[in-house]
């Protein structure tokens, strides 16, 4: 196979996880905000909107996969890596957070959004360590 | 682990990019091996061993 197909498939993974993630992003917002400002509540939108947010992540964790095998050897590292470290930060980060909450060392609840940010951003800068100690 | 890559890819005249559209990898994957930073996999060692038809301890060396 030669480079230009390399980056040919590479740019087309990319394209295809960048679709599949902003779709998810809006089916996720619809499922969200959907019930309060769109179908005033309404149960059976609501579960469709939920069906279809979660089908699409399917979706998303496919074109995650399918991107993820189109990196060459070090870039598969470099990920392996930056998610190996924000797994292990969502962990630890995630239970003490809940042991926070339990303990009533925090006021109100735990919000599964602080996990999610938390992974996020953990990831991110991982990566970017990463591709910089192997540059 | 050390290597003869930089001063092999300089006698056949080849850049880094080159060299990565030949094994078909990126070029920050054949800079992190030149540097000694990245050691490469048996498939790619082997890859490199066939492009400039040496045996794989010719091109590397165990520190």
């Amino acid at each position: 196979m030669k480079k230009e197909n390399v980056s040919k498939q590479m740019k087309k993974v990319t394209i295809n996880l960048v679709l599949w993630s902003l779709l998810w992003l809006i089916s996720l917002a619809l499922a969200t905000f959907g019930p309060k400002f769109i179908w005033q509540e309404n149960t059976t939108w609501s579960i469709i909107a939920i069906v279809i947010n979660t089908a699409i992540g399917g979706g998303l964790i496919w074109a995650h996969i399918k991107h993820l095998t189109a990196l060459d050897e070090l870039q598969k590292k470099i990920q392996l890596d930056a998610m190996g470290i924000a797994l292990g930060v969502g962990i630890v980060g995630g239970l003490s957070y809940s042991v926070m909450d339990i303990a009533n060392v925090i006021s109100g609840d735990a919000e599964i959004s602080f996990l999610v940010m938390l992974i996020s951003i953990s990831y991110m800068i991982a990566l970017t360590v990463g591709k910089k100690r192997y540059k | 682990m050390k290597n003869k890559l930089k001063v092999l890819r300089a006698e056949q005249d080849l850049t880094q990019a080159d060299l990565a559209n030949k094994v078909n990898v990126s070029r920050q994957t054949i800079n992190a091996i030149e540097k000694g930073k990245f050691d490469p996999s048996l498939s790619l060692a082997f890859k490199l061993s066939k492009l400039f038809q040496l045996s794989i301890e010719a091109i590397f060396k165990n520190d």
